[in-house]
C-alpha cells in the first residue's frame, strides 16, 4: 500500500521541520486526512511505527483528524455535506459541484521538544 | 537535463517561503509548529519539475491508470498503430516486475522505458524523472505514462502529467467509479474499454457506469471503445489530437496545464491563512486547486 510511501514522505517533512527549529524530539504530529485524499488513516497509523523507529519522532503521538466531505454547488451555490462517492448538491441535487473540503492530506502541525533558541528566533 | 530549471537553487530555501515554521512557544521548552504542508509536497515539487521538462520540449504527457489488465498496453498498441504516422510518441511503462509491456510497445517501433517498481504499487514523480533521463524528449509529441495496474494508489501521486486517463474495462463491472471515487475523480477522461465483450457480460450497463461517474461530480467525458476490434477508437484519437493541439498552444504562450483535480502543491499552501493550527482552507485539492486547470 502507498501509505508506507506517504509515511516516508511525512518522516522527511517532520525531520526537516524539527531540524529547522533545532528540536531534539518530536512529541506530537497532527495530520489532516480527508476521506477523498486516497489515504486511509488507519493504514497510516499502522505503517508509521515502522518508519519512525529509531528517529527523533519514534515516540511521537500521531494524530489524524478527518475533515468532512463538503461540496459547493456550481448551479445553486449551496454548500452541503456529501458521501465520498455521491458528491451531489444537497439542495438541488445537481452533480456539478466543487469539493470544498474532504480531499486534504496535510501535515497540520508538530509539537517539538527542546528548542534551540538561536535557530528558532530566525524563523 | 536538470541544470537549467533552477529547481536545485530554490529547494534549499523553500522553507523560508512557507507559512509553516511558525512557532507558538509554550513555557516549558516545547513548541507547537504549524506546518500546513501537503504530505506529498516533495513529490508534487518533483512533479512540477517533470512538467517543466515536458513543456520545455513541447510534449503532451498523459498518465494512464486502471486496474490490472483493463487494457492500457493494448490501447497504447492500437493508438501507436493509428497515429504512428502523425505523431512522435514514447511510452514510460510502470510495472511491478516485468519488461513485458515495454517490449510490446517496442515491437511497434516506439521507444519505451520500463520502470520496474518492485513492491511499489504506483509510480511517483521521482521514478518518472529517473525514466526521463533514459529518454530523449526532443521532437516528441506525446509521452504516455502507463501507471501500475491499481485503482487506488496511483491517484495520489502527481507525476507531472498534463492529463489523467482512467480506463474501466467491461469485465470489471459498471459500479467501479462508486467503489474507487478517488481514482475516477482524478480522471480528465474515462475510457470504457473492451466494449466488444458487452454482448457477453449482459449485466454491464454503460449508462450506470456513467451515472456513477457523474455522482463523483465529474464532468469528464466518458468514451466507449474496444482496442481489440477498433470500435470507438476514433473518438479517443480525436480527443488526443485536440489535446496535442491544446498543448502546443499552451507551450507557445508559455502556459502549462495539470489534471483538473491535481493539487496546486506548494503554491496552494502559500495562499492558506497563517497562524491557526487547523484552518478551514482546503489542503490537497479542494476548491482552490480546481482553478488550476488550463
Ligand atoms: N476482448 C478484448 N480484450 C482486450 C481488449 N483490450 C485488452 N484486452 C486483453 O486484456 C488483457 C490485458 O490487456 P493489457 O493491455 O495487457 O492490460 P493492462 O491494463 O496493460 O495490464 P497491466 O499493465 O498488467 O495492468 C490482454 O489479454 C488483452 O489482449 C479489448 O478491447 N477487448
Ligand atoms: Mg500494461
Ligand atoms: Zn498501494
Ligand atoms: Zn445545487
Ligand atoms: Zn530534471
Amino acid at each position: 500500500m502507498h501509505e508506507y510511501s506517504v509515511c516516508l514522505a511525512l518522516m522527511e517533512q517532520v525531520e526537516r521541520v524539527a531540524r529547522e527549529h533545532g528540536a531534539g524530539r518530536v512529541e506530537r504530529i497532527v495530520l489532516k486526512i480527508g476521506p477523498l485524499s486516497g489515504v486511509e488513516a488507519p493504514l497510516l497509523q499502522h505503517a508509521w511505527p515502522l518508519v519512525a523507529a529509531g528517529t527523533l519522532a519514534a515516540d511521537a503521538e500521531l494524530v489524524t483528524e478527518t475533515a468532512p466531505v463538503v461540496v459547493r454547488c456550481t448551479q445553486c451555490g449551496a454548500e452541503s455535506e456529501a458521501a465520498p462517492n455521491r458528491l451531489l448538491c444537497g439542495q438541488c441535487g445537481d452533480f456539478r459541484t466543487r469539493l470544498v473540503s474532504g480531499d486534504e492530506m496535510l501535515l497540520a502541525s508538530l509539537e517539538l521538544a527542546r528548542i534551540d533558541e538561536v535557530k528558532a528566533s530566525c524563523v | 537535463m536538470c541544470d537549467t530549471c533552477g529547481c536545485n537553487i530554490t529547494s534549499g530555501n523553500r522553507h523560508l517561503l512557507r507559512p509553516g515554521g511558525r512557532l507558538e512557544r509554550s513555557g516549558d521548552g516545547r513548541a507547537a509548529v504549524s506546518v500546513l504542508q501537503g504530505l506529498l509536497s516533495e513529490n508534487d515539487h518533483q512533479a512540477g519539475h517533470n512538467r517543466s521538462h515536458f513543456d520545455a520540449h513541447g510534449v503532451l504527457a498523459v498518465n494512464l491508470m486502471s486496474s490490472p489488465g483493463a487494457g492500457k498496453t493494448r490501447l497504447l498498441e492500437a493508438t501507436i498503430g493509428a497515429l504512428g504516422g502523425e505523431f512522435a510518441m514514447a511510452v514510460v511503462e510502470g510495472d511491478l516486475e516485468t519488461e513485458n509491456d515495454a517490449e510490446r510497445i517496442r515491437a511497434h517501433g516506439v521507444e519505451a522505458v520500463q520502470i520496474a517498481t518492485g513492491s511499489a504499487c504506483h509510480l511517483d514523480a521521482h521514478m518518472v524523472h529517473d525514466a526521463l533521463h533514459r529518454l530523449d524528449l526532443t521532437g516528441l509529441d506525446i509521452l504516455f505514462i502507463e501507471n501500475v495496474g491499481n485503482l487506488v494508489c496511483p491517484a495520489s501521486f502527481d507525476l507531472g502529467q498534463h492529463r489523467n486517463i482512467t480506463l474501466l474495462s467491461v469485465p470489471e463491472g459498471d459500479d467501479k467509479p462508486a467503489k474507487y471515487p478517488v481514482m475516477f475523480r482524478a480522471a480528465d477522461l474515462v475510457l470504457l474499454t473492451k466494449t466488444d465483450l458487452l454482448p457477453y457480460l449482459t449485466d454491464f450497463d454503460p449508462g450506470r457506469a456513467e451515472r456513477c461517474l457523474r455522482e463523483l461530480a465529474s464532468e469528464s467525458p466518458l468514451l466507449a471503445l474496444s482496442p481489440a476490434t477498433g470500435e470507438g477508437l476514433d473518438g479517443w484519437l480525436a480527443w488526443l489530437r485536440d489535446e496535442v493541439a491544446a498543448q502546443r498552444e499552451r507551450v507557445a504562450q508559455g502556459l502549462s496545464a495539470r489534471p483538473d483535480i491535481q493539487p496546486e502543491g506548494a503554491a496552494l499552501h502559500l495562499r492558506e491563512p497563517r497562524g491557526s493550527a487547523l484552518p478551514a482552507a482546503p489542503g490537497r485539492g479542494g476548491a482552490a486547486a480546481t482553478a488550476g486547470g488550463d
